[in-house]
């Protein structure tokens, strides 16, 4: 069961027993340690053997145990034969990553740091139960549900631009709220507009390192100290009870027998189950679309009254880290439509990609890969060679090595904040123990992880940013 | 007293074990395993009152339906579980399946910045859920998503 080291950064485990194809790692030494430490690769195994499954069952440098599929694991599927599995997209649909690109440089917002940061705590509802500022009605939800970020552009919040450089311009248009239980909407109404708990955050950050210049350029970066805004959250309540409904619906319909673990749930794509989650799934990642869409607007608006101005904050890219979408890739010499799961896991598209905006056609899509609290975090490059090597996907972050227990008994929060004060870095929490259990000691090196991207090709480096300023949730 | 509960280690997300003589009192410890991952339920006053209806097809869907059921209240209703008043489950034939129904009662009170709230769960998981018949009781064993 030890997987097989093929090149430096690229492992197999080989096809056995009940696997359909190979499962591939793409890993240095010391992240297939961590790999062989959990039930990573035993879950990455599991997703080989599922119905449909094209090529291999990917693993991303990043990747842990998680559910089911691992985070970090990527497989694509047959639309006719293949399945589709809410738990290979994750609980949170469409948590993901928005970047802002400022014309400010650090020595700009030096003296108003701390300002800026404050009101945007106080303009960007954050935390546990911690409603949105609007409270909608059941029907403009559902008119988001549908319309994604569109509908956050249409009420005023940002621009036509910044559909344009939202993976699937913020609209999944197989959308339909229709199978949504009551239960994900109540959940999804109160919470729209706000950042959660947990890994996310937003953060002013500042150019650190551009590795290539000509890339930077086109994504709109261009020097060091140059300061942006990065923004991580995903579809909140809404998602996470689509996930806990179609699991439960797929189990009662389908049983969970002869699966290798029940979390692997699924449903043929093209049943009307499958469709139905489908469809429901789509809308959740139209919900986070939407929510960021909405945040991002927020941050302008702190931009504009702190510093006398927000031109130039256009968005940089805004990508999807937990989703199921259907795309054309090669198999076998054949091109062909595909249902490619991502959960935890970056969508790399490389140059001429028609789904990719035009401005970054030339280039790749940008891909944003988020540190842990207070650490670097990486803007790569998509590439051509990754439509090969893992249905165009690279990693998503971090991951973490520490339970959450073992962060709160080594660390305390105000203990973290002043570290952090000390290396330039402001920081503002919903909660302290929260903060402490998000201690960046916890997490993975993720310069090693975008290493791994970088030398494999799964994505290629453009740029390190390191933050100023941290909201956690 | 008996230990009701115990937080076991977990790499990426939440996991505990709950104790009781019965899936009723499990269940009911469960909520408050979960609960201490966001908040400290026995600093919570047991204020207002919430009853929970539900049924499922196993005694584990029922777990991650009752527990879900707590999260809903506190994302739609604020609602922070403090205690649990009682838990009844009957296990009924439907259409020759077996259908476990629960009703329970618990207590909590409103978010408010008296409670500090330190985590989110964001999902119950089957994953590596156990029920197990010691001899002197029943433990049950959770993942949840944070």
């Amino acid at each position: 069961m030890d997987p097989v080291r093929i090149s430096e950064f690229i492992w197999e485990i080989p096809k056995s027993g009940e696997m359909k194809v190979p499962a591939r790692i793409y890993a240095s030494e010391k992240l297939i340690e961590l790999a062989r430490r959990d039930q990573t690769l035993q879950q990455a195994r599991n997703v080989a053997c599922l119905p449909g499954i094209q090529q291999r069952s990917y693993v991303m440098p990043d990747a842990h145990q998680g559910y089911g599929f691992p985070i970090g694991g990527v497989a694509a599927f047959d639309l006719d034969e293949g399945i589709i599995s809410p738990g290979g997209v994750g609980y949170d649909i469409n948590c993901g990553v928005r970047l802002l690109r400022t014309d400010f440089r650090e020595s700009d917002i030096t003296a108003r740091r701390k300002e800026l940061l404050a009101e945007i705590f106080k303009e960007v509802p954050a935390g546990v139960g911690k409603g949105g500022i609007t409270r909608l009605s059941r029907n403009v939800l559902k008119e988001i549900l549908v319309r994604g970020a569109e509908w956050a552009v249409a009420q005023g919040f940002g621009t036509a631009e910044d559909l344009e450089r939202t993976e699937e311009n913020g609209r999944m248009k197989d959308a339909s709220w229709e199978f949504i239980s009551d239960k994900a909407m109540e959940r999804g109404i109160p919470q729209l507009g706000t950042l959660g708990a947990g890994n996310h955050f937003l953060e002013i950050q500042k150019v650190d390192e551009i590795y290539e210049p000509e890339v930077a350029r086109a994504f709109g970066l261009e020097e060091k100290g140059q300061v942006l805004v990065m923004i991580h959250c995903g579809s909140r309540g809404l998602g996470h009870q689509i996930a806990t409904d179609y699991i439960e619906l797929m189990e009662n319909k389908f049983g969970f027998k002869g699966l290798p673990d029940r979390e692997l749930i699924n449903a043929p794509f093209k049943s009307d189950l499958g469709q139905r989650y489908y469809r429901s799934m789509c809308a959740a990642v139209n919900y986070a679309f939407a929510n960021r869409q909405m945040i991002a607007h927020w941050v302008r608006d702190v931009f504009a009254r702190v510093m006398g101005s927000s031109q130039g904050m256009q968005q940089i890219y805004d990508v999807c880290h937990n989703v199921a979408k259907v795309e054309k890739h090669t198999v076998n010499g054949k091109e062909k439509q595909l249902c490619v799961h991502r959960k935890g896991a970056t969508r790399s598209f490389g140059p001429g990609r028609p789904e990719i905006p035009v401005v970054y056609r030339q280039v790749g899509q940008p891909v944003l890969i988020p540190g842990s609290m207070g650490t670097a975090s990486y803007i790569l490059v998509g590439t051509k060679e990754a439509e090969e090597m893992s249905f165009s996907s690279t990693a998503h972050g971090a991951g973490r090595v520490m339970s959450r227990n073992e962060a709160l008994r080594r660390f305390r929060g105000e203990q973290i904040r002043d570290e952090l004060a000390r290396k330039g870095v402001e920081l503002k929490a919903t909660s302290w123990k929260g903060v402490a259990e998000e201690a960046s000691a916890a997490y993975k090196d993720v310069d090693e992880v975008v290493r791994v991207s970088h030398e494999t090709g799964l994505g290629r480096l453009v740029a390190r940013v390191v933050p100023i300023g941290v909201m956690k949730g | 007293m008996e230990k009701k509960y115990e937080i076991m280690e977990h790499l990426a997300d939440g996991k505990f074990r709950a104790y009781g003589r019965n899936l009723e009192e499990c269940l009911g410890n469960a909520a408050l395993a979960m609960a201490s991952l966001m908040w400290e339920p026995e600093k919570i006053k047991p204020k207002i009152k919430e009853i929970i209806k539900l049924e499922a097809a196993s005694p584990e869907q029922l777990t991650v339906k009752f527990l879900t059921e707590l999260i809903y209240l506190l994302e739609v209703k604020s609602f922070l579980l403090g205690r649990v008043n009682g838990i009844k489950i009957e296990k009924r034939k439907q259409n020759g399946d077996s259908v476990y129904h629960l009703k329970a009662e618990v207590a909590g009170d409103l978010i408010s910045p008296h409670y500090e709230i330190y985590g989110q769960v964001k999902a119950v998981t089957y994953n590596e859920m156990k029920i197990e018949n010691t001899g002197d009781g029943l433990v049950l064993q959770v993942v949840v998503d944070m």
